[in-house]
């Protein structure tokens, strides 16, 4: 089990160290897809980050919490002992397909430089193993794709080849940051199949990082819903979509032009995200929050819980969701 | 009564090569549509399909080889220089991205109020600021706003301040290039909401570009799907959506994200890579479920008897 343990973290923004993430505990399990969703500026990206330990060189520290994999702390963990983990065994799908190939080197020698890291195979078997990965991610030609160079890839084979390199150190954990959002629809749709199929396949527990319902519909076993640097909900796909909770999720979810009639206003949520260093008392959410009282702006240890499998970080949770 | 016409728009970019030689690509190819005063029409399409391309000729950013170009019943094709700057005053744009679109070194006010400048040289300083003002209060922005500069407000802001920019001339059209695909969707639902209000105050027509088709669904009365640039279908939201005549515009509908996990197709597989576009006779048969004889040498005419609902196709989908 892969588990983030009240993880808190601060970001330097404007010469301070302010907290971005408050208090987060995630668990990703073997087999199951965590949905973590939020609107940017929410802290879901850092905190995904932390669990390779990245982020540190920029300057975001941890100041409480834990990260265990198997019950090792990552943060007790060498360089070297880090860098046999990080994509290893938890690897990670970024965001920009365009920006996350490195443009001057071919697509194999980016493909066999990681299967060589983590699994020490060289030349020929190196190779052979790529090929397998390029057709496990659904492309044709594999021989002659590890020979091209990222620029003569669309922006849907180039997700597939940042795929095919994630899976090849054979990794336990996939953290997958908006992997689709930066494609087309019908593109979206391929990718979102691949990673579903993948996931199963090979058992893997993935943390999908992401602003749309629409994806965690697709793929999520179990969801967090994030704001302003903490969990304000989390259960399975299921309760969270057929009986949410929290006033932001259902606020976010209602949001959606999907789900409201064409040509009708939108529901919005009034005001924006607090950044860091500007977060309330009490609630984070409660300026925006159409149930809020004096009890949600006073209330600073707001785990009001409804039950072991779907939680939600609210006072108000039964008038809420009724 | 329609305020912008297009007739068989072309263009055409030569793509690679270097030292010349490379190929031709056919970025828009015979694109005609029509928006009438106070309608959204989408162009959906994938990216490479030509829709902002269409969008960007119809506002004479962009040279078209051939066709035709109507703006408030005269023909804008020819005209340079000048007049067409003052024709510019009636169609606008409200661009994509938000944090590229502002210049960071320009106070808010100098960014709206710069419209004004050119289309009304006569107005003083003062008249200018209120004028500003009153369009970002329109837009749901404080007069406060107009002495900060762009990196001071959230995305959102800066998209009310990207419509405010466009509607401060008083536009006829606005051309909205995915205006709301970077943002996020509490924030997506606020901008939409003040385009509807404003297109109602202002009986503005909209040609809203989008990849969205729920957006789409929400916003458009008519919509233009267009592949590998040409137009595959043309008709009312609901005909459209409901029953969609071109096979690719079926494949777009039925790769929409699902609304809820109940919708999931077990046990998928992997889907190969296909993106292959013909190119000669219809530029989806590669891919097309219902390519038959013919495909390889249709001229993409439209096969619909009446030409409401228009499709180009010789195999459109059936609905019973």
């Amino acid at each position: 089990m892969l588990q983030v343990q009240d993880l808190s973290l601060t970001v330097p923004l404007q010469g301070k160290h302010l907290t971005a993430v408050e208090g987060v505990s995630l668990s990703l399990q073997p087999g199951r897809v965590l949905g973590l969703v939020g609107e940017s500026g929410c802290g879901k990206s850092i905190t995904a980050q932390a669990i390779l330990r990245l982020g540190e060189h920029q300057g975001v520290d941890r100041t409480a919490g834990d990260i265990l994999l198997d019950d090792t702390s990552l943060f007790s963990m060498n360089e070297f002992q880090l860098r046999k983990v990080r994509g290893g065994r938890i690897a990670m799908v970024f965001q920009e397909p365009m920006t996350a190939l490195n443009p001057v080197f071919s697509i194999g020698s980016q493909i066999t430089e990681v299967i060589n890291l983590h699994l020490g195979l060289d030349g020929d078997k190196a190779r052979a193993r790529a090929i397998d990965l390029i057709q496990d991610v659904g492309m044709q030609d594999a021989e002659s794709l590890l020979d091209q160079y990222p620029d003569a890839l669309s922006g849907g084979m180039r997700q597939r080849v940042l795929i095919a390199m994630a899976m090849a150190g054979e990794p336990e954990y996939i953290i997958a940051d908006e992997p689709t959002t930066a494609l087309d629809v019908s593109v979206q749709k391929r990718i979102i199949q691949l990673l579903r199929a993948l996931q199963q396949q090979k058992g893997l527990g993935m943390l999908l990082v992401t602003h749309d319902f629409g994806l965690v519909a697709e793929l999520a076993d179990d969801v967090a819903v994030m704001y302003a640097g903490q969990i304000v909900e989390s259960g399975t796909v299921h309760q969270v979509f057929d009986h949410p909770a929290h006033p932001y999720t259902r606020a976010l979810m209602g949001c959606r032009p999907e789900v409201s009639l064409p040509g009708s206003a939108l529901p919005v949520i009034s005001g924006q995200v607090p950044p860091p260093g500007s977060w309330p008392q009490g609630c984070h959410f409660a300026k925006r929050c159409a149930f809020a009282d004096a009890l949600c702006e006073k209330s600073v240890s707001l785990d009001v819980w409804s039950d072991n499998t779907h939680q939600a970080r609210c006072v108000h949770v039964s008038e809420a969701s009724a | 009564m329609s305020v912008l016409k297009a007739e068989s728009l072309r263009k055409s970019f030569r793509r690679g090569g270097l030292w010349g030689g490379g190929s031709i690509h056919k970025a828009v190819d015979n694109v005609s549509f029509e928006l009438k005063k106070g309608e959204t029409l989408a162009i959906v399409g994938e990216s490479g399909s030509g829709k902002s391309t269409t969008a960007r000729i119809a506002m004479r950013l962009l040279e078209p080889d051939g066709g035709a170009v109507e703006l408030l019943g005269e023909e804008i094709s020819a005209v340079r220089g000048k007049p067409l700057r003052m024709l510019r005053k009636h169609i606008q744009m409200v661009f994509q991205d938000p944090f590229a679109s502002l210049n960071p070194r320009m106070k808010i006010i100098e960014t709206v109020g710069e419209g004004l400048r050119v289309h009304n040289p006569k107005m003083s300083k003062a008249e200018r600021r209120a004028k500003a003002a009153e369009v970002l209060n329109l837009c749901g922005m404080g007069e406060e706003a107009l002495d900060r500069y762009p990196h001071q407000f959230s995305g959102g802001q800066r998209q009310r301040i990207g419509i405010a920019r466009a509607l401060v001339v008083e536009p006829k059209v606005l051309v909205l290039d995915e205006p709301v695909s970077a943002l996020d969707v509490s924030v997506q639902a606020q901008i939409l909401n003040l385009l509807k209000d404003i297109q109602q105050q202002r009986e503005l027509s909209y040609l809203f570009i989008s990849h969205d088709l729920s957006v789409v669904r929400h916003v458009a009365d008519r919509v233009m799907v267009m592949f590998a640039g040409r137009v595959v279908e043309q008709g009312t939201v609901s005909e459209v959506f409901e029953t969609p005549k071109h096979p690719y515009t079926k494949m777009l509908l039925a790769a929409r994200p699902i609304d809820h996990p109940g919708e999931r197709e077990q046990g998928v597989t992997i889907a190969e890579v296909n993106e292959g576009t013909a190119q000669t006779g219809c530029p989806y048969r590669l891919r097309c479920p219902n390519a038959g004889d013919g495909c390889v040498d249709f001229d993409g005419s439209d096969q619909s008897s009446d030409h409401e609902h228009a499709y180009a196709c010789l195999y459109p989908v059936t609905h019973d």
